[in-house]
């Protein structure tokens, strides 16, 4: 069976992404710095959420393979979540 | 490969390779030897399941003390639990007739990953040989129910770690049985056999695949919890340190369910597999079974509270849980209906496989009833700790997949061995097998009802009476097993030669001889119509 | 006798077999995470004071670490992809020593917690409540687990930096390689979980 041409990705790329992953781990931890009550997890794991497309799409090259990839990836995410709902369902109700 | 007899390629039986003996199995990575190997493991492990739960029933025959103690009776049940859930339902199907048909139904010459599939044949084998350990080792053997709920699993003085690490290990043979399943279907079917042309059998291992991949982790990772509770005392489920023993039940039946269909998903396919040929007939809506697998192992990952019924979840979960319990078994049903209306205006061809076939509806329909009634909140209350649930669960798993797996072993015995069995034999067993079953789950179900409680080695003497019945049947039903298997055995030495199709099937793997050549396919097939292309 | 059924080679499958590997992964962690959200959930104030003892350097120095770490792995694929041996095996090397790094640094925090007494089991955390036991019981295990993953991905991409060594992973076959990656990443993107919900809920 034929292997694909792979993509190459240049290596400037991904010292960008490198860049943006340090910025926005350290903006993580300033904002936690400051108060920010509540939202402060909810914050922290957005930016996390962020940072993890980022690893996910150039560093695991899901950006540049076979769609299926990404679908399942996604796939597996909100079945993960949906598990921790649905449990938290039970204790945020008790 | 050069041999003096090149006309005919050496099955896979004859095949001479690097090793001899005893090598060539246990170091072959060859998907149909591997198979071979997981059957015969199954049915040792399956045999001592069995007389384990005989002697279960043995001591119910009376109440009071009969033939063992409570605790024995507690290591009894445990052990039967771990044994006949982790080591035969679940690998069963899959790894058994999985293995040896899945690359020949989509026209492949082996599995995707051979040297992986041995690997998981041998984890097999060690995570069994490490729960088996636990009977003989440490301070007696675990009495926690295969289920190790929190927190008994960690105050028992039972010998708990090695059943738990077993009980893991297979999980990972399980998983990397599903990853090798989902990589051989993804990448290498045979030209032109697009998702819509491959047999249901593979359409389910498929949705298997799945189930094993994403549930068998959390279990995975839920056993490591109690391995560290135990070692480390960390608090994940102990009360006393703040943790809460009702996630221990979340996360084992967020495993636990999914499993059950791990262990019903393939049957089903089997089963149609067997309708379509002895009917001599297109399988009836195709799409709808096909989706259906699907729509079963999706909607049966979130379900997993309905054995929790009684444990004090929210009152909001509890309602949750109980819908999504009555969804799934839409598309069950829209099963039984298209094999139903498979055999409607067919051309039926009465053959042992086909008995079992029908044995399996019998059984699965009220396995599927009871399970509608445990499903309700509120017989559930009543029902749930009593031998009600046990008759469900048996005429689901063993009913389901056990007729299933046998169902299988018939039709595709003149496959795998070469021979043809003695079929008299083959449905004397049979009909024994099948009047035992009914008589000793049957009872149960009524006994249930009264209240029998489940997890006793004793009982009020009101249940006397059901339990000899129950009893009885369990001696049958024992004796008819060893009918089957006995006749399966002695046609290995006695069977005529099998021709490449007995039965007049459709699918890939009566295309090529009995048994099957090492390579499976001299030539790949290419493949133009659907998998059950009757006229 | 697997020799002659063992022919052709497809990267695509072997890769997806990674990511599948992958997924399982997650799900190992998911049910860690599930037990991390029930619990924080019931003790959050508990969970909230707890947070305040890790030190948030140590954790963000790892944190950046395992980013960078995490870019030169995926930068030796370039490097493989374009027939320079040397750079890939340099760019390894250095994973391999942030990866040590982030142990050692991991070693001296767990030390620090030892030293006050703070493990599972020891009478001090069992002294402090429930809500404590609870996050720390989590926080050595989710981490204890983590850098297992850390110790057994250090070891593939040795084999793997032998491997492009003697030219078993060259620039027509390096599959091996970018699974190898993929582990590694994996690895880096349940710390970037972990360290917000430890470190960062102060």
């Amino acid at each position: 069976m034929e292997n694909e041409k792979n993509h190459i990705i240049p290596y400037k790329t991904f010292l960008y992404v490198l860049a943006g992953l340090i910025a926005l781990t350290l903006t993580s931890v300033t904002l936690t710095q400051i108060s920010l009550g509540a939202m402060t997890v909810t914050i922290a794991l957005i930016i996390a959420a962020v940072k993890s497309s980022f690893v996910l799409s150039i560093f695991m090259h899901l950006k540049f393979e076979n769609k299926m990839f990404s679908r399942a990836v996604i796939g597996v995410i909100l079945l993960l979540s949906a598990v921790i709902a649905i449990t938290l369902l039970d204790y945020l109700n008790r | 490969m050069s041999r003096e007899n090149n006309t005919v390629e050496p099955s896979y039986l004859d095949y001479k390779g690097k090793y001899k003996g005893i090598f060539s199995w246990i170091l072959s990575t060859d998907h149909k030897r591997i198979a071979i190997l997981y059957l015969f493991s199954l049915l040792a492990f399956f045999a001592t399941g069995a007389t384990l739960g005989l002697l279960m029933k043995l001591e119910l025959i009376a109440p009071g003390k009969t033939i063992m103690t409570a605790q024995t009776y507690n290591a009894f049940f445990t052990l039967h639990g771990i044994i006949m859930i982790f080591a035969v339902v679940i690998p069963g199907l899959p790894a058994v007739f999985g293995n040896f048909l899945l690359p020949i139904m989509i026209g492949a010459k082996d599995v995707a990953f051979p040297r992986l599939n041995l690997l998981s044949w041998y984890f097999y084998v060690a995570g069994v040989t490490l729960v088996l350990i636990s009977q003989f080792t440490g301070q007696g053997p675990p009495d926690t129910g295969w289920t190790f709920y929190a927190p008994y699993s960690f105050r028992t003085t039972g010998n708990m770690l090695p059943a738990v690490f077993g009980a893991f290990v297979l999980g990972f043979s399980s998983i990397l049985t599903g990853l090798n399943f989902l990589v051989t279907i993804h990448r290498m079917r045979a030209p032109g056999m697009t998702w819509l042309k491959m047999p249901l059998f593979p359409w389910t291992l498929y949705a298997t695949g799945w189930v094993q991949l994403l549930a068998t982790p959390i279990i995975g990772i839920t056993l490591l919890m109690i391995i560290a509770e135990r070692t480390l005392h960390i608090g994940f489920f102990d009360p006393t340190l703040g943790g809460d023993p009702l996630l221990y039940q979340h996360l084992f039946w967020t495993y636990s369910h999914p499993a059950v269909y791990i262990m019903i998903l393939p049957a089903m396919g089997a089963i149609s597999e067997i309708i379509p040929t002895f009917c001599h007939k297109t399988i009836f809506g195709y799409k709808f079974i096909v989706a259906s697998s699907i729509a079963i192992a999706f909607v049966g990952y979130f379900i997993w509270g309905h054995h929790m019924f009684t444990s004090g979840m929210s009152g909001t979960a509890l309602y949750t849980f109980s819908l999504l319990t009555f969804l799934v078994a839409i598309p069950s049903a829209i099963k039984v209906f298209n094999w139903i209306a498979t055999m409607y205006k067919g051309s039926i061809d009465l053959q042992t496989p086909f008995y079992w076939a029908l044995g399996f509806l019998f059984v699965f329909m009220i396995g599927g009833f009871t399970g509608l009634i445990l499903g309700s909140l509120a017989t559930d209350i009543h029902l749930h700790n009593t031998h009600f649930v046990v008759s469900h669960f048996h005429f689901i798993v063993f009913g389901g997949t056990g007729f299933a797996f046998f169902g299988a072993m018939h039709y595709w015995y003149p496959k795998i061995t070469g021979k043809m069995y003695d079929t008299r034999w083959a449905n004397t067993g049979l009909i024994i097998f099948f009047a035992g079953f009914i008589t000793l789950y049957g009872e149960m179900i009524f006994l249930g009802m009264k209240g029998m409680p489940r997890r006793y080695y004793d009982y009020d003497e009101v249940f006397h009476t059901g339990n000899i019945f129950s009893s009885l049947g369990a001696i049958v039903m024992y004796f008819g097993l060893a009918v089957i298997i006995i006749n399966l055995i002695a046609s290995l030495r006695n069977g005529a030669k099998a021709p490449s199709d007995p039965w007049g099937g459709k699918t890939l793997e009566w295309t090529i001889p009995s048994p099957p050549p090492v390579e499976n396919f001299d030539e790949i097939p290419v493949i133009t119509k659907g998998p059950y292309n009757y006229k | 006798m697997n020799t002659i059924l063992v022919t052709h080679r497809d990267d695509l499958a072997s890769k997806t077999g990674m990511w599948l590997f992958l997924f399982t992964e997650m799900l190992l962690f998911g049910g860690l995470f599930i037990v991390y959200s029930v619990y924080r959930y019931r003790n959050p104030i508990a969970f909230h004071q707890a947070a305040h003892e890790l030190s948030i350097i140590i954790g963000t120095i790892n944190t950046i670490i395992l980013l960078i770490s995490s870019t030169t792995i995926a930068m030796s694929i370039t490097a493989i992809q374009k027939k320079n041996k040397k750079l890939a095996l340099l760019l390894l090397g250095t994973t391999i020593l942030l990866g040590l790094a982030f142990l050692v640094n991991k070693y001296f925090e767990w030390g620090e917690h030892f030293k006050e007494h703070i493990y599972p089991g020891s009478a001090v955390l069992a002294s402090r409540g429930h809500g404590d036991v609870l996050f720390y019981g989590l926080y050595f295990f989710m981490t204890g687990l983590h850098a297992l993953h850390i110790i057994i991905g250090l070891i593939f991409i040795l084999v793997v930096a032998v491997s492009i060594f003697r030219e078993k992973i060259n620039p027509e076959n390096y599959v091996l390689l970018e699974n190898s990656g993929l582990y590694w990443h994996l690895v880096d993107l349940i710390w970037i979980f972990l360290f917000p919900l430890f470190y960062l809920i102060t």
